[in-house]
Parts: structure tokens; sequence; C-alpha cells
């Protein structure tokens, strides 16, 4: 088992890696702008835009601070409910939550850019961690998290900053999880999300990266040696489509390739023709991410593209960045040459017998991930769902062992990062409200 | 197109706008540019002693994403030399032969004031103002805004210029007083012709958090100085109402503070003001703004069936009344659309928070605060008022409790969502009919 470091010691980010030709979208505003923007805000009373975010966030609070220049105080509003609000403000889909929700948006005019906002607050405050508020427990407890991704983050965080212990256990060499692996570049860099994690770290959170859970580490262990355990472990591996070809060259998985391209050294190679199959978001993602890399793009869906599940201004956006969209297509084999290197994917018109072969040098299979399997039979009363989710308590994250908490996509079935920090963060909340009712309890006696 | 050209005790102008003293109506190149602009008068950048300015000099104050909502001023008069203003006005009435040029004087013996005035009106000024509002550095010489808190004094001097005087007198009179009326009723005693009002008010504003010095910083230090612009208009409107409803007064007004548009230009006009001058809006927007002012008011005035600007002058002066003359029966109460509410319940707070509890959110009645007028509880209309925009998000109005404040309405971003419909009410009854009837009486007063 290594010992603890801090997200970034471990972790040596490629310096060629692809994500850096990708630049941020939308950039971190200047103080004029941010200033300017938050003095558009209305201040709305009971805002929808709080009700919409996942974590509660109080915007027009920390709005409301940047106008008056407290940044400092705005950057804690944020944290307040939301540790990882850094990066939340660059991945969340604010145009589907906070922003989607804003009174101006309903009223026809541009919705406050509540993200960007956001960032601001969070980057331009670059708060240390010790200027987080702290309150002390009155016995700390000691909580094992499985897993080093947003959910295990967020609770570990909420553990620290209440006077408790929290150990993360992560089987890959990095934190952050898919925000440090997963995210598109042009909203969030590998650095910045590893940065993020160290942040955590020096909050008081220990970190253990390359633990498989299963074989160095047991359910059992972790039940005898703490508290409390947290699983927060996401999904899986990139599904499969079962079709012939998809071993061979120039086939990959999105959530597979994406990570080569974020972390790792790359060989700058032309794409060329890059067909992604699916209809998601990380299949938009990918598609965007190949466009933006400069392949020449089609993403093709099996169904219509009403059907698909990719919010719409994702799929404008990947239009803009020159995405071919091809729909009702079934994949049916990965054509490889004599040589063996992929030259295209054959498909079928939904529902009709013909094949249609599209060229393709790389493709990227992008139709969702597999369950993580195996961890929650190591825990005593732990459920699984016939989706292969783990059942927990939606408020609370409290599973059939009320020992054993969980959150994030391995409960939820894969839903955004903020989903994720709000169950995580939920989770660790019960837990400080049970030791604190048992403290009370225990001193009544 | 209505007629805006006006006659101030004597001094035609081709329409009622005129440059303040002040930054503006520095320099004949200055006034020249703004005649050619559109502005129908200046008064000139005062005349008097030379002086010697500090810099920095102004200061100003925003109010969310608007800039310099108030203007503050440490500037004194003129810095420039009599003689070269002086050409420069003789250079600019050549040119400009049917605008009004007013000299701003402020200098300080009898015999000061007989050659600075012979000298304008050699030049070919067409009336004088003499200021005794400077609220800054010139009052510490014993000149400007201490000159208009003196009654006695400010008769003296005004007399003095009389004397002297071949061209209307106007007095620029300082909003730094108790009663407006006393110091105005004591240069019209002295012989003034006009009166201009407001100069700018004393003030500090605003304080350097990190050098705890006040602004506008001069070096380790600052002074108070004159504030202005649109924070001060309403100030300066009441001011103007109260000296031209009052029959003693009798001499045209110049109203000044905070004009911006023909609408506020139409404000004051309608409150009494012959002419209206203006300093703020041009030292942010420049000259062009007169465009706004002379178009707007000419189709104000066509719509209204008005023939010319003087038909408009003092119009709503009959209706500025004491507060006990006000009828307490007449009532409004606030109706909220429901189709154009996007929901941000900005009335609901300020009601709730600021004002009188009667607006609420939600389907379930509401218990009414403990003071309120009627008992019980408030109960949501039906059906629900579900809106275009903001869905159920729409509040509602305890119609019962609703005192008719405004709060909500102003509060409300959305123009015309929040209106107060008026409740018929068949009787007029006033604090004074109330007291006069024995009904009500005035503790302490004279009818006790």
């Amino acid at each position: 088992m290594s010992s603890s470091v801090n997200g970034s010691d471990l972790f040596e980010l490629a310096r060629d890696r692809d994500e850096l030709a990708i630049a941020d979208k939308k950039p971190l505003f200047s103080r004029n702008e941010a200033v300017s923007e938050a003095l558009r805000c209305l201040y709305c009373v009971d805002a929808p835009c709080i009700k919409a975010c996942p974590t509660e966030i109080d915007i027009p609070t920390f709005i409301r601070r940047i106008g008056t220049g407290d940044v400092s105080g705005s950057a804690l509003t944020i944290f307040a409910q939301n540790t990882l609000g850094a990066s939340c403000a660059r991945i969340c889909p604010v145009e589907v939550l906070c922003e989607g929700s804003c009174v101006y948006t309903g009223w026809h005019r541009d919705p406050i850019k509540i993200g960007r906002l956001q960032r601001f607050a969070t980057e331009t405050a670059a708060l240390p961690a010790s200027a987080l508020p702290r309150t002390g427990a009155k016995r700390a407890k000691h909580v094992a998290l499985i897993g080093a991704g947003a959910a295990s983050l967020a609770c570990a965080a909420e553990l620290v900053l209440h006077g408790h212990k929290a150990t993360i256990f992560e089987k890959k060499k990095f934190g952050g999880g898919l925000n440090t692996s997963s995210i598109a570049p042009y909203k969030l860099h590998a650095d910045d999300a590893l940065a993020e994690v160290a942040w955590i770290a020096e909050m008081g959170v220990e970190l253990h990266f390359g633990v498989a859970f299963g074989k160095e580490l047991r359910g059992e262990e972790l039940l005898s040696e703490y508290d409390a355990v947290f699983i927060g472990v996401g999904l899986g591996e990139d599904s499969r489509l079962g079709i012939p070809g998809e071993d061979g060259k120039g086939v990959v998985g999105a959530v597979e390739w994406i990570e080569q391209m974020k972390l790792a050294s790359s060989p700058k190679r032309a794409l060329g023709a890059v067909v992604v199959i699916g209809g998601g978001n990380t299949a938009i993602d990918a598609a965007r991410e190949c466009a933006q890399l400069g392949g020449d793009v089609t993403l093709v869906y099996r169904r219509g593209l009403e059907a698909m599940s990719a919010y719409a201004h994702e799929v404008e956006a990947a239009r803009k960045d020159g995405v071919t969209i091809a729909v009702d297509q079934t994949p049916r084999r990965f054509v490889h040459d004599a040589s063996g290197n992929l030259s295209g994917v054959a498909f079928a018109q939904t529902g009709a017998p013909s094949e249609t072969i599209f060229p393709a040098q790389l493709a990227i299979v992008a139709i969702g991930q597999s369950k993580v399997r195996g961890i929650a039979e190591q825990f005593p009363g732990v459920e699984v769902n016939a989706r292969g989710s783990i059942v927990a308590d939606p408020k609370t994250g409290v599973t059939g062992n009320d020992r054993v908490f969980a959150g994030g996509d391995s409960v939820n079935g894969g839903k955004e990062v903020v989903n994720a920090v709000a169950a995580g963060r939920d989770a660790a909340r019960a837990l400080i409200a049970r030791w604190a009712g048992a403290t009370q309890l225990a001193l009544a006696i | 197109m209505a007629d805006l050209s006006i006659e101030f005790a004597g001094i035609k102008s081709p329409n009622p706008f005129w440059l303040a003293s002040a930054p503006p109506a520095n320099t004949g190149d200055q006034v020249m540019r703004a005649f050619d602009a559109g502005w129908g008068g200046a008064v000139w950048k005062t005349l008097g002693d030379p002086i010697v300015n500090t810099s920095s000099r102004f200061g100003g104050i925003d109010y969310g994403p608007m800039k310099m909502m108030g203007l503050n001023n440490i500037e004194l008069i003129t810095d420039r030399p009599l003689e070269v203003n002086l050409r420069e006005i003789r250079e600019v009435k050549k040119r400009y032969p049917n605008h009004a040029v007013i000299a701003s004087l402020m200098t300080q013996t009898k015999e000061d004031w007989k050659v600075l005035i012979r000298r304008v009106e050699d030049a070919g000024c067409d009336g004088l103002e003499l200021n005794f509002g400077c609220p800054h550095g010139m009052c510490e010489r014993g000149m400007g805004s201490s000159v208009g808190q003196e009654p006695r004094l400010a008769e003296e001097i005004t007399s003095w210029a009389r004397e002297y005087a071949k061209t209307p007198v106007l007095v620029k009179l300082t909003a730094n007083t108790g009663d407006i009326v006393e110091i105005a009723e004591a240069v019209v005693r002295g012989g003034a012709h006009g009166l201009s009002l407001i100069n700018t008010i004393k003030s500090i504003i605003g304080v350097d958090l990190d050098r705890l010095v006040p602004l506008p910083r001069v070096g380790n230090a600052a002074t108070n100085g004159g504030y202005c612009g649109p924070a001060v208009k309403p100030i300066a409107l009441q001011m103007v109402a109260a000296l031209a409803r009052e029959k003693s007064i009798g001499v045209p007004i110049s109203g000044i503070g905070g004009i911006g548009d023909w609408r506020d230009a139409a404000e004051f006009i309608a409150l009494g003001s012959t002419s209206v001058q203006v300093c703020t809006a041009v030292m942010h927007y420049g000259f062009r703004i007169v465009r706004d002012m002379i178009d707007g008011l000419s189709s104000y005035l066509d719509a209204q069936g008005m023939k010319s600007v003087n038909e408009l002058r003092g119009r709503a002066v009959g209706a500025y009344k004491e507060w006990g003359d006000l009828d307490l029966n007449y009532q409004v109460v606030a109706a909220i659309d429901s189709q154009t509410c996007i929901g941000c319940q900005l009335c609901v707070v300020a009601c709730n928070d600021g004002a009188h509890q009667c607006i609420f959110t939600g389907r379930e009645e509401k218990a009414r605060p403990t003071h309120a007028h009627t008992v019980g509880l408030a109960k949501p209309p039906s059906p629900f008022p579900i809106g275009a925009i903001a869905g159920d998000r729409v509040p509602w109005v305890d119609e019962p409790e609703c005192v008719g404040c405004n709060l909500c309405q102003l509060v409300c971003p959305v123009t015309g969502c929040i209106t107060m419909r008026e409740v018929p009410s068949d009787s007029v009854d006033s604090w004074n009919d109330r007291v006069r009837d024995g009904r009500d009486r005035i503790p302490g007063g004279i009818h006790e």
C-alpha cells in the first residue's frame, strides 16, 4: 500500500498530451467582466438557480459578493455547499441546471453566466485549504472511501472539515476520477483537476493510490478498521458492441480513448477519419474532441436525433465543431484492411438489410460503461439493483448496511459530476449528524 | 412642432436648455461647440479673482452597473485669466447673437462687484448669475454658499449687483440651507430678477478603504465637495417647486440638479422652471445629449397639445400640496400580472421585510402578521395565478391587507408587471379635514 500523498505528487502528467492542443472555451473572467456580470443578477428570493443546483449553492449570495468586491467571501459561499465548486464551475451543464432556470432565461434574456462567475470566484480567490471554516467533532471518527472521484472527494472533504478523518483508496495512479481523466479539455484540463485533488488533500484527507479494492483491500478489513465506509467507485469499463472486428486495431472505447487523450504522451499522428458510435454526452465529447484535434468526424447513432440522450446544446456545439451526425444506423462490423488496420465501420440503416461502410482510421465506441462488479458483495447487507447499481438512500447514501454508504455514478447509474458531489457530501452530512446525535445521547446518559 | 423658445427675465433663448456654470462652460470653444450641438444658452464658469485648483478634483458614486449616479467635485471657480474669459465671451456673443450667455460671478467687496459687473457686461453677456451656492473651497473664503446661507448678506450683495447691473441679475442658491424660501425671499427683496437652483450639495463622495482617506483624494487628504448628478434631482425638484408655489417669490426660476434628458427637463419645467441648466450629464456624455432633450420635449409637448414650452411651465405646481391636504380615502392595491411575472419574488421579500406583509407565495393560506389590519388568514386567489414565464412562482397579493405603498412595483424588474389598481372611493377626507372637524388633533399644536 502506498503512503499518503497529495493528488499531484504521485502522478506525472505527460507534457505532450493531446488535451493541451484544446483551449478553454470559456476562459476566466477578468475582474471587470465578473463584476459587471454580477451586477446584472436580480438577487432573486427563493432563487430558482439554487433549486436547480444539485448541491444547492447559494448562487445569488456568491454573485452579490463578487459585485461588492468580496471575492473570498464569494468563494467561501460556494465551498460551503460544494467543495469541488472550482471544477463544477467549469464542467457543469449550466445550460440545463442553474443558468437554465435563471429568471432571465424565461424572460428571453441572457441568463446570468453563473458558471463563469463561479469559476471567477473560486479561481481568483485562490483560497488555501486552511481558509475553509472547520468545526470540531466531540469524538473524531474515521471513514474509508473507495475511489478518488468526485463523490468520495466531496464526502471526505466534508468529513475532515467537521473534525473527522477520511482515507481514500484509489485503484488508479491519480485522483479526481472523471474530472481528471474524462472531462472535455475545453472545459477542464487534467492539471487543474489534479490541483483540486491536491487542495482537498491539504484539508487533511488522506489518499492512497494504486490500491485495488478486492485484492489488496477487503471489505471486512475496512469494516473492522474504520467506523464507516463510503463507496464512490463510479462506473467501470466501456461497454462493448459485441460485433465482429471490435478487438481489432483502431477500435477503442470512448472513456479509454478520452483518458489517453487527456493524460498520455501522444505520438501526434493525424487523426484522419473518425467514427464515433453512440448518442450520449460521452459520444458527443469524444466526437467534439476528435474534431478539435483535426479529425474528420462522423457521429453515428442507431436511433433518431430526438432519441439521443446528449444535451441539445452539446449536439449543436458538435455540429459547430464540424462533426457530421448520422442517425438511424446500426453498427454491424468493423472493417480492417489486409495489414490489419481499421479502414471503416459497416452500418445498416436501422431496420434495413443493406450495409453502408463509413471510412474510418479510428472508431470510438461510446455506448455507455459497465457497472463495477464485486464491490457490494464484500459488504454484508449492501444490495445491487437489476441495472447493476448499488442501492442507497437518495438523501443520505446509506445502503442496506448502516455503516456502508455509497454515492455517485455507482448508485445513480451515471449522472453529472455535481450529482456525485451532492451525494458524497450528503453521505458525509448524514454521518456527521449521526455521530453528533450519538455523542449527545452519550452525554445525556 | 412646439415652440421651445423662452424669455427668462428678459433674456431670450432659442430653447430652455442651458449649460450650468461648471467645467462644460469653462471656455469659449466649449460654449460654441455646445451651441452648435443645440444648447440654447450657457452660464459661464464662474468668474472672479484668480484661484489655484487641486489635482484630483472629482469623485463619482456608481449604482449597480450604472456609472456616476452622483458626482462630487472640489474644483473652484475659473482658473483662467479674466481677460481671456472676457475676450471669449465677446467672441461667442458676436458669433451667436441669439443664444443666451450669462456670466456667473463671485467676488467679495462692493467695489470688486462693481468692477466685475461692468467688465462682463462690456463683454456683451446677456445677464449675470451671482454664485451664492458653491459649497466647497470658496465658502471658506467667505463667498459662495457662505453668502447663500446668510439671508441678510445675500440680500445686500444682490442689491449691490442691482445697483451696477444693466442686464438681468440671477442669483444661484445653495441647497445647504434649512429653508430655501427664506433665502430666496431675501435675494428677491435685494432685487434679483431670477433664481437658479440648486447648486451642488456639500458632500463626501466616499472613502478609499485601502488608504482610509476620503475621496476624491489629494495626496493623503481630502475635503468636502459639491454633490450633483442624477441622485440629487429629487432634492432639486422639491426646492424648485417650493419656490414656484410661493407667492412672495414671483421671479423666474432656472432649474438645476440631475437633469440628463427631456423627461427630467419637463419635470423641472412642470414644477415651475423657465429654463433648466445641465452639467453632470454633459460631463458624462457630452454636448450631444441636447438633441434628445430638444426632440423629446418637442414630441412631448406636441402629444400634450401644447404649442409652446411656456404652456407646460408650472403645470404641476398646483398639485404640490402639504401632506395634511392629501385624501386619506384614496386607496390603491397591488396587482401582479401573472403572464409577465418572471418569478424573481423580489416583491415578496420587499413587502414582507420592508413594507406591510401582504404578498405571498404558494397555494396555502397564510397567517396574517399580528399587526395586520384585518385578522385571520390570507387566502390565495382561486384559480391560483399560474404565470406564462414563472409558472407557479407567481406571488399573490392579500388585497385586504395591501396598503398601496408601491414598494413591490418599485422593485419589480419587469416594467408594467405590477400595477397599482385604484379602489373606488365615494368621499374625500384629509388630515386637515379631520383636524378641522375635531376628529383628530395635532398633539402639541395650536389646535390642542
